[in-house]
């Protein structure tokens, strides 16, 4: 349980990060740590140099642009947790928090840690997914914006090339006025790895229909995925629980599962069908009352 | 590498190996063995400290990334040598213990629960100990002994009756 050993270097800025990275093929980033110093620990990852970045005060804080929240790398779980913008514009990522590892690794892990990390069950990323947003990423070169879609890559893969370092997470901010979110997660204990979780963020208009939807799963396979067309399908309508069953079995069906020692493939389909479901009517049951 | 820590109030100056954790430097340079190693991967808990006043996995960060912290050991909990702290008696009093493995941990993270929130309920003293774990006592005398130390705390804070 000790790591190899390393240099420790903390940079004082953006560039002087990414030329620590350039210069070092086997350099690692190192923010909160939380998921990390685990692999290190375990010697799963053996990097010969952590660049720290937590302490650069352009990664870290939460703004709104008109059309996103804007977190920072570095921003603490704990921060996002109980900051009001989260609250008010990211209900959805606010809803997850209190799933994510313990109160004393919140307050050390960040945001963008838990994006880089890319861990398939993890819940921001499955945030990130669902309402596609946008992975800013700096290189010596400049910057780089992924969507969600194409940044998880597979299992702790992403798409941060070698000298790249994520800075922010720019989440879309709905305008509609009835906004309702849900999200839903298995586990075998409180806090513990997600076996399969869903999440889902719809908006109704002043008729009780469905005017935006986005739904996604996480845990079932290599990435959290988007179930892009059954949310599109369901756009339009009262969003029924007939409707829904409908459109998520499809989409539940076409989705690439995999099995192991926690649990099948075949369970994780299923259940993630359930969670797919109850996310979307609850999320309608919270919008319809005018609650997010 | 040297590292200047702030430990329970004291300025230490510590030469390490960057891969060496806080918990490792806690235990190994700086005599402070009250810190627990449990698994050493961020599970247990036994190694909780205060950074700032918030509870920390101190096995998941390196000692070369504490500085400018408060840190905070199970050894800066009780106001003099051999005298207890209002948590640490709670402990004693409702057998919050038996191996004790696990205890520094679970004070620590209780102080900085009461600190938050001084009268907390049942199920915030749950949720606040869920990522620390005894194999001993079931949790109920530990749950009891951090509601003994709330309302013991929240006593001692009381104005005096009569005056406001």
């Amino acid at each position: 349980m000790k790591p190899v050993p390393f240099d420790y270097v903390r940079p004082g800025s953006i560039e002087e990060a990414c030329a620590l990275l350039a210069a070092d093929g086997e350099g690692r980033v190192i923010a909160g740590g939380q998921s990390l110093v685990p692999m290190l620990a375990m010697r799963l990852a053996r990097p010969t140099r952590l660049v720290d970045i937590l302490r650069l005060p352009e990664l870290s804080g939460l703004r709104e642009t008109e059309t996103a929240l804007v977190i920072g790398a570095t921003t603490r779980q704990s921060a996002a947790e109980h900051h009001p913008l989260v609250a008010a514009k990211a209900p959805l990522l606010a809803k997850v928090f209190p799933w994510i590892g313990h109160l004393a690794t919140r307050g050390r892990g960040t945001v963008g840690g838990s994006v880089a990390h890319a861990d398939p069950s993890a819940e921001i990323p499955l945030v990130v997914v669902t309402l596609d947003a946008e992975i800013v990423v700096r290189e010596a070169a400049g910057e780089v914006t992924f969507k969600a879609g194409d940044f998880f890559l597979g299992p702790m893969v992403n798409a941060i090339p070698p000298a790249g370092l994520l800075t922010e997470i720019r989440l879309p901010v709905w305008r509609e006025p009835r906004i309702g979110v849900a999200f839903h997660e298995v586990n075998s204990r409180h806090s513990d790895f997600a076996f399969v979780c869903a999440a889902a963020q719809v908006a109704f208009d002043q008729a009780d229909r469905c005017t935006a939807c986005a739904l996604g799963v996480g845990g079932l396979g290599e990435y959290p995925v988007r179930l892009e067309q059954a949310a599109a399908a369901l756009v339009g309508t009262p969003l029924d629980d007939r409707a829904i069953a409908e459109v998520v079995n499809a989409a539940m069906a076409r989705v690439e599962v995999w099995g192991d020692l926690h649990a099948t493939a075949d369970y994780r389909r299923r259940v993630g069908g359930v969670l797919a479901r109850r996310a979307l009517s609850d999320a309608r049951g919270a919008a319809l009352e005018g609650r997010p | 590498m040297k590292v200047e820590l702030s430990v329970n109030g004291d300025q230490r100056v510590v030469d390490v190996e960057p891969r060496k954790t806080l918990l490792d430097c806690l235990r190994e340079d700086l005599d402070l063995t009250g810190s627990h190693a449990g698994c050493e991967h961020g599970i247990c808990g036994a190694c909780t400290v205060l950074l700032d006043d918030e509870p920390a996995r101190s096995c998941l960060i390196f000692a070369v990334q504490a500085d400018g912290y408060e840190i905070t050991t199970i050894e800066g909990v009780a106001p003099a040598p051999g005298e207890l702290s209002v948590i640490q008696d709670a402990f004693c009093e409702t057998h919050g213990m038996q191996c004790g493995y696990c205890t520094p941990g679970m004070v620590l993270t209780a102080k900085a629960l009461l600190r938050r929130k001084p009268q907390p309920t049942r199920q915030d003293i749950v949720e606040a100990i869920s990522g620390n774990v005894c194999r001993c006592t079931g949790y109920g005398q530990i749950v009891d002994a951090i509601a003994l130390a709330a309302e013991r705390l929240a006593g001692a804070n009381a104005p005096a009756a009569g005056k406001p």
